[in-house]
């Protein structure tokens, strides 16, 4: 990105580097260091197709580096920021829209799909293409430099990018479309970029949050599926085969984060995370102490979807006449109008209740509104159980 | 390095209400902030108020209307500008948070180049 000084020249690069990787690396094997690997080629591309509109005689846009002449195999400098930092800080700068910044670095650096970056925001696809070409006119036009911020800056600059790493987290530990539950690239994607802001922002106790909350969740990532495919709930899965060690680790994290300082969203996150993987069973796990806990970060962060499980968790912690009425609440709010989550927790609570013609009216929604094959497999298995 | 406009926009009824005091610190902070960045500033002014102001507009059959006030009435209206360069926007707006709005804040916009 800082080759090219601009984002069209420097997305289709990055759009091809990834094609080029698929079709390189099943000959060479995959590089240690694959995110240099892209950064190196994407770079190289770039100033190939710089020289290519400048032969055509098309505007020039910046050129800040000289061209690197090797393509380095292993690229592993600790200590140096990684491009995809430089470029995510770009992209989450506080000139564009909150909502901007997090769809722009989704696209350009996670090669996700405008669709399913429109999913992951809930909103349609042609308002996300609108989002994507104003904000990336905006970079263009302002010009907003494609560097790391100053020092000072750079606290302030990593909430925004702490919010993007979560949404790629999110979006690859359920794929929003299609036929595998999890994206596994964009799961180790997140995780890269979160050791990468801890490495770069020790002091930071969000970043420390935010790498704890996806090392808690994803240890549970082997067992989420039964040997036949289907999904199986957090009450089902056998929790002798979670990842000890990233539960460690994550624990750890936030338990010198939360001794520092007032926890914030991801810290909040965490430790959520942290005792459902504690927890030696789903019977015991403290839902006591997890509503407390959602309570918190709706009180920091009121957002619908923090609202829902919420509601999920009274439901659990106070039965499922509580949780129903704590959902019920939610379903006149306009931005869970089609989120799938919301029909299919409401299914469960009446499911629960033995009022069984409203849960199949709720599973209906639900599988209506869900575009994951294997989650709808799950809702659709749901649904049979009850006609029975 | 690019052009920026640094456009002012300040509470009108607040200046009004302001006292000497305040306006002289307002003129010492902007001088303050000339001597700052003289090497970045291309230009500026203060404006006299929008009750001074003169808005022309074409009706629908292509005839001059000219009205009293200012284009947009807004609860903060432009006060003044600067014109300034900067290598790009965090710079722009390292020197346009110098740039003192106590009744308001400011806009930064690029300023367009055409070839």
């Amino acid at each position: 990105m800082r080759v090219t000084g601009d984002i069209d020249v420097a997305e289709e690069c990055v759009q091809d580097a990834f094609s080029r990787a698929l079709t390189v690396w099943p000959k060479t094997g995959i590089p240690r260091n694959t995110g240099a690997w892209l950064t190196t080629v994407a770079r190289r591309r770039a100033i190939d197709v710089l020289r290519r509109e400048s032969a055509q005689g098309r505007a020039l846009v910046r050129l800040v580096e000289p061209e690197d002449s090797a393509i380095p195999n292993d690229v592993d400098l600790p200590g140096v920021p990684d491009d995809r930092l430089r470029l995510i800080f770009t992209c989450c700068h506080p000139a564009l829209a909150m909502e901007s910044q997090v769809a722009l670095t989704l696209k350009l650096l996670c090669g996700l799909s405008t669709a399913e970056v429109a999913r992951s925001f809930l909103v349609s696809e042609s308002t996300m293409a609108a989002r994507i070409t104003r904000a990336k006119k905006k970079i263009k036009t302002s010009h907003i430099p494609f560097r790391l911020p100053e020092t000072e800056d750079l606290p302030a600059r990593v909430d925004a990018v702490l919010l993007v790493v979560h949404l790629v987290f999110t979006t690859g530990h359920t794929a929003p479309l299609g036929s595998d539950l999890m994206r596994r690239d964009l799961v180790d994607r997140s995780l890269d970029l979160a050791r990468m802001l801890r490495a770069l922002l020790p002091d930071n106790s969000e970043v420390a949050g935010l790498l704890a909350l996806i090392l808690l969740t994803d240890a549970r990532h082997e067992t989420r599926l039964g040997d036949d495919g289907t999904l199986l709930l957090l009450s089902e899965q056998d929790r002798s085969r979670w990842d000890r060690r990233a539960i460690d680790e994550g624990s750890g994290l936030i338990r010198d984060a939360l001794a520092h300082r007032a926890a914030g969203p991801f810290v909040l996150m965490a430790a959520i995370a942290a005792l459902h993987a504690e927890a030696p069973s789903w019977e015991s796990t403290d839902w006591r102490e997890i509503v407390e806990l959602y309570d918190r970060l709706f009180a920091i962060w009121p957002s619908p979807v923090v609202a829902l499980n919420r509601a999920v968790a009274i439901g659990l912690a106070d039965g499922p006449e509580a949780g129903l009425s704590a959902l019920t609440e939610l379903t006149t709010d306009r931005q869970l109008l089609n989120y799938g989550y919301l029909a299919s927790a409401r299914a469960d609570f009446l499911r629960r209740l033995g009022r069984h013609d409203e849960a199949r009216a709720a599973y209906q929604e639900a599988i209506g509104s869900c575009e994951n094959e294997i989650e709808r497999a799950f809702l659709l298995s749901r649904l049979s159980a009850l006609s029975d | 390095m690019s052009e920026y406009l640094v456009l002012i926009y300040e509470s009108e009824a607040a200046w009004e209400k302001a006292d000497e005091e305040t306006s002289n610190r307002v003129m010492t902070g902007h001088n303050e902030f000339g001597a700052h960045n003289g090497a970045a500033l291309r230009g500026g002014n203060a404006l006299q108020p929008t009750m001074s102001a003169t808005s022309l507009r074409r009706d629908s059959s292509g005839k001059l209307v000219v009205t009293d006030g200012a284009f947009a009435e807004t609860k903060e209206a432009l006060g003044g500008y600067y014109v300034i360069e900067a290598a790009d926007l965090d710079e722009a707006i390292a020197i346009a948070s110098q740039v003192p709005a106590e009744f308001g804040g400011v806009e930064v916009r690029p300023i367009r180049v055409f070839h």
